[in-house]
């Protein structure tokens, strides 16, 4: 049952008073961690130090000495964070067997927290897509595909193997973390955010997924995708955790010159009860084409929600909002092309036979190390930065992403405090249905919600809001002004405790250990 | 229009990266057209924006050593050394052109 509290009010103190040691809290998470082995969550499970850290955990605790509410605390890690004698993969063969001889900074801060480090975590390939679909480890099953609630309302077929195929995704790219904190394996996870990966996944397994400010939260460790709009991402399972998270990792890092250096003072939350001077925007261009009907009206009853309560609820323009998508497209594969440059097999990772030349070298080892969405976002990327369409694509790209950031500035300028907008257009679909298309339509389908708030560096959460019809979560985001992380997260709270989600009613069924997740496995470096 | 097999064959030198087959050079294809949309933004008298943080001063630290020596870590995850040198195949060879390599674009 521990598995279930949250963090602050609960787990820690339960730590603190013996009744249950970090040990037995870490030994448990493993086992569950076994036992749900068939979601792939997990691409590394770091059993041996896990074990270890719990250890020094218990003793820090026996001397009535725990260094803080994270000590002893299970986490998970997503695989594009360099972790120190732990593989580091970000689901590619491009750096599969990649021993990280170092700890990112956001990983060093949760170890010397004390924090328990189970694993990493399953993404898409390089945190390129939005349904962790695309990795070399396979794809992440959400939980929520073994739930009850989803169960119950699933069409019954006749044949028992249709319903293994019926399993829905859990969004991307940050999918392994979400599924993990989603099936209670951990209290917290990592991942990132660059286009909404690490509120997507979120949405769809029904966990708090926040986005910081840019620049709040040091990059140094993670493996980059877009360095202008990146941002490590924390998932966890109640909003009052995410403040615990973003706490401990919050802060300039002098390793990482765009976190900035104005002191962070980690805050707890309080408890909203009077919500009449807020004023909450919505954006109306995020009734965006494809917009379920459900989601819609889910958005529609929260507006009421805060409305009803004494807000201010007032419709607000972003109209730059469906160059969104166009322009981080741009820009994210310029960036990607820069940035997956550094692959050429010499210093790390994998490393091609061939031995012509060092371009030919670098062209095989990069052939064989990425996969199509990888290099496809490479060529594209390397198409809009050639010499004459360097001002017609990115530069132009640049252009619209001002007038995009401007756009929240006016708004926030006129009044509103936070905007409230759905995450997703859909619930979760099934993986059948989600690879018909490819990894970049669904991309720029998917990330239409959530990408505008790393466009202008904004911070933003997700936050489970209520069932589909389907029996799947949905959630709804919130997008707050820069650096105003404490105030963002009160609201957030204050909607959690009103919508009351309800917890995810796994069933665990023993299953045919078939080969497909054999890869799974204890990392044991000293 | 279509993207020229000549830039195809440039984006491939550059990238160092393959198309593959055709629904690599589909992809780019679709990339382009989808991108194209940018055009219907007024962008007159915008500056471009780098950084969202582009108010602030960017963090220098002191030109100080404060950390190194880590030359056996580093060379670890190297497949191929000699001594405390990374090796690589001679460089100053171009990548063979387009007809004397293999690739997909050879047909085209």
């Amino acid at each position: 049952a521990a598995l279930k509290d949250g963090l602050r009010s609960q787990v820690a103190a339960a730590l603190k008073e013996g009744r249950v040691t970090p040990t037995e809290l870490c030994q448990r998470c493993l086992a569950l961690i076994k036992s749900t082995k068939f979601l792939n969550a997990y691409i590394t499970v770091a059993e041996e130090t896990a074990l270890k850290q719990a250890e020094e955990s218990e003793e820090r605790h026996k001397r009535g000495q725990p260094l803080g509410v994270l000590d002893g605390i299970p986490v998970a890690v997503k695989d594009n964070f360099n972790t120190a004698g732990i593989e580091t993969t970000c689901a590619s063969n491009m750096l599969r067997g990649y021993i990280s001889p170092y700890n990112a900074t956001v990983v060093q801060k949760l170890l010397d927290q004390g924090a328990v480090l189970l694993g990493k975590t399953n993404l898409d390939e390089f945190a390129m897509g939005s349904g962790s679909t695309d990795g070399v480890f396979g794809p992440v099953r959400n939980p929520w595909s073994y739930s009850r609630q989803y169960k119950e309302k699933s069409v019954p077929k006749s044949h028992s193997e249709d319903k293994e195929s019926n399993w829905v995704i859990t969004g991307g790219s940050s999918g392994g973390s979400a599924a993990a904190v989603s099936s209670f394996t951990c209290f917290a996870a990592l991942g990132s955010d660059t286009g909404g990966s690490t509120r997507n996944p979120a949405a769809h397994c029904g966990v708090v997924g926040l986005k910081p400010t840019y620049g709040l939260i040091s990059r140094h460790g993670l493996i980059p995708l877009v360095n202008s709009m990146d941002v490590p991402g924390i998932l966890t399972r109640c909003v009052d955790d995410a403040a615990v998270v973003l706490g401990s990792l919050a802060g300039h890092d002098p390793k990482d010159s765009t976190t900035i250096q104005e002191h962070f003072k980690p805050f707890e939350l309080p408890n909203l009860t009077d919500v009449s001077k807020l004023s909450i925007g919505i954006p109306k261009e995020y009734h965006a084409p494809g917009l379920s009907s459900e989601i819609l009206a889910l958005w529609s009853k929260a507006a009421d929600l805060f409305q009803n309560a004494g807000a201010k609820v007032v419709e607000v323009s972003l109209p730059h909002t469906r160059y969104s998508i166009v322009c981080y497209h741009v820009l994210c594969t310029a960036e990607v092309a820069s940035n997956m440059a550094r692959f050429d097999g010499l210093e790390y990772g994998h490393r091609s036979d061939m031995k012509e030349s060092t371009e030919s070298m670098y062209a095989a080892t990069r052939r064989e190390g990425f996969n199509d969405v990888v290099r496809g976002r490479i060529l594209s990327g390397n198409y809009f930065l050639l010499k004459q369409n360097y001002e017609k694509y990115f530069v132009k790209a640049q252009k619209v992403r001002r007038l995009i950031a401007d756009d929240f500035v006016k708004v926030f300028r006129s009044g509103v405090d936070i905007l409230l907008t759905p995450t997703t257009l859909s619930d979760a679909v099934p993986y059948m249905e989600f690879i018909q298309e490819d990894n970049r339509t669904r991309s720029a389908q998917d990330d239409v919600l959530t990408q505008a708030a790393n466009m202008a560096g904004l911070p933003a959460i997700n936050v489970p809001t209520a069932l589909s019809e389907r029996g799947l979560p949905v959630g709804l985001q919130f997008i707050g002004r820069s650096f105003q992380e404490k105030q963002l997260l009160t609201v957030a709270k204050w909607f959690e405790k009103q919508v009351q989600f309800p917890m995810i009613q796994l069933e665990v069924v023993k299953r045919h250990d078939n080969g497909v997740f054999q890869h799974q496995k204890s990392a044991s470096f000293s | 229009q279509k993207v020229s097999v000549e830039v195809l064959d440039h984006l491939e030198h550059l990238a160092l990266v393959d198309f593959r087959d055709s629904e690599g050079v589909e992809r780019l294809q679709k990339a382009i057209d989808f991108a194209d949309q940018l055009h219907e933004v007024n962008t007159d008298g915008v500056e471009p924006m780098d950084s969202v943080l582009e108010d602030r001063c960017l963090y220098l630290r002191e030109d100080d050593v404060t950390e190194g020596n880590c030359t056996k870590e580093l060379l670890e995850n190297a497949r191929e050394k000699v001594e405390e040198y990374f090796v690589a195949p001679p460089g100053n060879i171009p990548l063979p052109k387009l007809e004397e390599r293999e690739t997909f674009l050879q047909g085209s």
